[in-house]
């Protein structure tokens, strides 16, 4: 592999103190650790419609901005519907209200986000970084908003090497105006999701918003605004750990975007007036279009490449090229590298892609997201820890049975208010001598004190295994058991 | 910082070998950066002038590939050094001779936040405090509060239902070694008690002699005993244990003397059990609770014990308040 080649493109060299002459002979220049960026300019449109991928980049920009910027909206029985509410610590996700003892649901979906990623990445390359990254959707996005104030590529290239002037200025007011509006509200939306939206907008609005949530509005403003508006693809290159190990991710039968060396080159313009094969040429006309479209600003020519977000820009704009060449599209195209080597049929790629990983993959990420669907399913929303009294171990009730106290920290994670009724099995003769039912208003947690007997004749002394059960008193459905021990004295 | 120069175990050379390493370093790593910021490596440029790679190879094969980093990127490591520079300044980081500039310290920071928790529930205490106990012990969030003390300082030896266990008291059940009166029971909380039984085997007789009192204060309850034995038992009683539990046997709760014609029982109401108190004695402790708890904290964890074995009474007293705001 020929990656992580340094390439002069259509951009100045790197600095260098000493000087490369033109020529070959000096094989040695100096050079430094640390270059100055060079501004990308990626080539927005080429031609009149947006490209295949393109659609698909631009749908994915939409759903998932779509739902971001709409899911803090929806209500649900009286509240928001998604709401993380992170000082009272509960979860509000629609019907259900997570507490902190349902991490391991996040667990599972941290396992299936992971999963995901691998089997996609082992698909179809870094699938996230081209189409569903943020990174990549706000790009896309602040792309957008230049385009429609600058203009594309060459117009924002000339615009930025002229001189300073009141329509430069304007524009630029006008772009890091827009920008700035698009990143506050999205700033907004995400710490809508961690306190409720509706008052947090009339706080806004009314410049009453402070402490953390302006700041994490603020916070989250900055960062798009300079990752999306500024930084861009070094975020990829220099910051983002995952663009760098999904490498470790790829293998032959993954599909990336790739150059077809061998149909392309040689490369050239060539003359309209000979056909490509009568000049020897390939079928690369060097129009330079999939440099130009590049948001990382690499030549796809040059093979795979660790600043490929694999987003397919370059597939689109040479595609159109070639059509209106007249030569057939997909000299840059989705394939893998075994693919080009032994000149597989499509059919014969799918056949490779659907390898023993992928399936392997496929497999427990199905197994995963099943058991999660089931184990929330059947989530009771009531938890009982049972805590024996510290204090007293056993003692001796007025009426001569032994009783042993506990607390039972009792947790009604549902939203309504519940009546519970208690019982405890497991001894013969076992009673609940505290009151047998207690209530409890809906999403709140309180420590119910039990009071059990038995006659000493009925209990051995030492430790005796005990199940102490809360039921719901109209859901039968919603009942939970514990384990725990009754003591019995010496006698 | 003065307990620290005090210690003999303590050189001020360590502070100036702290000081100086972190200074060093500090200005070390910015030296480091400015050098690295101008350093240069001779890389390899292939026939077309294009920079290739800078030249280091490894293992035969693996070579160092040329991908500057961003210039701005430097910068970053120079905000952290500036970054240390400003914290030195502000907090007490380079030994103890030097406190930093915002005077930044461990117990200040506790005391503070002690001080914030203090401006917020003090008020709440303060308006508990001034209400009379049996008024505070209806107000079902005053109970919560005291319900909360007593879990953290007296549910260890009463229990977390306060109903005792043998040597602690039960104190829901309206019996009281001392009384069962408000202030009372503040007293217990603020003074402590201290209940000494005298081992009093001698002064009754023999064995036969304790085991005749035995029985006769198990008859005062009308638990099951040996009549014939009690009746011998009476008048040892009456020389030797009424000085204390009176005459009656009903007690006297300015010494704390349990009332013996109940049938609650500290330490257990068999023959042999009463016999072995007779005999021994009980020493037995409350701990004073004015140096852990403040006065309105003591105030509520009152309200909660009186209002277990008075619930009918507070609620019959004071009409339940509306639940708080």
């Amino acid at each position: 592999m020929d990656n992580a080649v340094e390439v002069k493109r259509d951009s100045p060299p790197p600095p260098a103190t000493g000087k490369a002459a033109p020529s070959a002979e000096p094989r040695e220049i100096e050079i430094q650790l640390y270059a100055r960026r060079e501004e990308i300019y990626p080539r927005q449109r080429v031609g009149e419609s947006l490209g295949f991928f393109q659609k698909w980049r631009w749908t994915a920009v939409w759903v998932t901005q779509f739902v971001f910027y709409g899911l803090p909206w929806l209500q649900w029985n009286g509240r928001q519907a998604l709401l993380f509410d992170l000082a009272a610590r509960k979860f509000y996700i629609f019907g259900m209200v997570l507490w902190p003892q349902d991490i391991i649901y996040l667990t599972a979906i941290l396992i299936i986000a992971a999963l995901s990623l691998f089997l996609f990445t082992a698909v179809g390359g870094r699938l996230w970084c081209g189409y569903a990254c943020p990174q990549t959707v706000y790009t896309e996005i602040f792309l957008w908003i230049e385009r429609h104030i600058e203009g594309d590529r060459a117009k924002r290239m000339r615009l930025d090497k002229d001189p300073m002037s009141a329509r430069k200025f304007a524009l630029k007011a006008a772009k890091h105006g827009a920008w700035i509006a698009v990143a506050l509200w999205t700033g907004f939306t995400f710490v809508g999701y961690f306190t409720p939206i509706r008052e947090l907008l009339v706080e806004v609005a009314t410049f009453a918003a402070g402490g953390w949530s302006l700041f994490w509005i603020l916070f989250y403003g900055f960062a798009t605004y300079g990752n999306a508006g500024w930084m861009r693809e070094q975020v990829c290159k220099y910051m983002c750990p995952y663009a760098r190990f999904q490498s470790a991710m790829f293998d032959p039968d993954t599909l990336i975007v790739t150059y077809d060396r061998e149909r392309g080159e040689p490369r050239g313009a060539g003359s309209k007036k000979l056909s490509r094969a009568e000049q020897g040429l390939g079928d690369c006309v060097e129009c330079k279009l999939c440099v130009q479209v590049c948001p990382t600003g690499i030549d796809i020519r040059n093979g795979l490449q660790y600043e490929c977000i694999g987003c397919a820009e370059c597939i689109d704009a040479c595609n159109y090229v070639m059509g209106k060449a007249g030569m057939p599209k997909g000299l840059i195209r989705y394939s893998t590298e075994r693919a080009l080597a032994e000149h597989f049929a499509a059919k014969d790629i799918w056949g490779h892609v659907l390898r023993p990983r992928v399936l392997v993959y496929a497999g427990i990420l199905a197994a995963i997201i099943a058991t999660l669907f089931v184990a929330v399913a059947m989530r009771v929303p009531l938890k009982v820890d049972v805590i024996r009294d510290r204090g007293a171990l056993a003692r001796e009730a007025e009426d001569g049975r032994i009783e042993n106290t506990f607390r039972l920290q009792v947790m009604n994670t549902s939203e309504r208010g519940q009546a519970y009724a208690l019982s405890a099995s497991g001894l013969p003769g076992l009673e609940i001598a505290s009151e047998p039912t207690f209530e409890l208003p809906g999403a709140t947690t309180r420590s119910v004190l039990v009071r059990l007997r038995a006659r000493p004749e009925d209990i051995p002394p030492g430790s005796n295994k005990i199940v102490i059960g809360v039921k719901a008193i109209d859901d039968p459905q919603v009942a939970v058991e514990e384990k725990t021990v009754f003591l019995g004295l010496k006698r | 910082m003065n307990d620290i120069g005090a210690s003999q175990f303590y050189s001020a050379f360590w502070d100036y070998y702290i000081a100086i390493i972190t200074i060093v370093s500090v200005l070390g790593c910015a030296v480091f950066l400015w050098l690295q910021s101008r350093r240069t490596v001779k890389a390899q440029i292939n026939a077309k002038g294009e920079i290739q790679t800078t030249g280091h190879v490894w293992d035969g094969d693996l070579q160092e590939f040329h991908n500057p980093m961003p210039r701005w990127w430097i910068w970053l490591f120079y905000l952290t050094v500036l970054f240390s520079v400003i914290y030195l300044v502000l907090y007490p980081g380079l030994g103890t001779q030097w406190q930093g500039v915002l005077k930044w310290t461990q117990s200040g920071q506790y005391q503070a936040e002690v001080k914030a928790a203090d401006a917020r529930f003090g008020p709440i205490f303060a308006a508990y405090a001034a209400q009379p106990i049996e008024t505070v012990a209806a107000d079902p969030k005053a109970r919560q509060m005291g319900e909360r003390i007593f879990l953290n300082n007296c549910a260890q030896c009463h229990g977390s239902d306060a109903r005792g266990s043998r040597g602690f008291p039960n104190l829901s059940d309206g019996d009281w070694l001392y009384g069962g009166a408000p202030s009372t029971i503040v007293a217990s909380l603020v003074e402590g008690r201290n209940g000494v039984m005298p081992p009093m085997g001698a002064a009754v007789g023999g064995k036969a002699d304790v085991e005749d009192v035995a029985n006769y204060v198990l008859s005062l309850s009308d638990s099951a005993h040996d009549s014939v034995k009690a009746v011998r038992g009476k008048a040892k009683f009456d020389t030797v244990c009424a000085a204390c539990h009176g005459a009656d046997g009903k007690g006297n709760p300015a010494l704390g003397a349990p009332n013996l014609t109940d049938k609650v029982w500290l330490y257990g109401g068999s023959v042999a059990t009463i016999s072995e108190t007779i005999n021994a004695g009980r020493n037995n402790v409350m701990p004073s609770f004015k140096q852990i708890l403040t006065a309105p904290e003591i105030h509520l964890a009152a309200a909660y014990v009186w209002s277990l074995s008075n619930s009918g009474k507070a609620a019959a007293t004071t009409p339940a308040p509306a639940p708080a705001k």
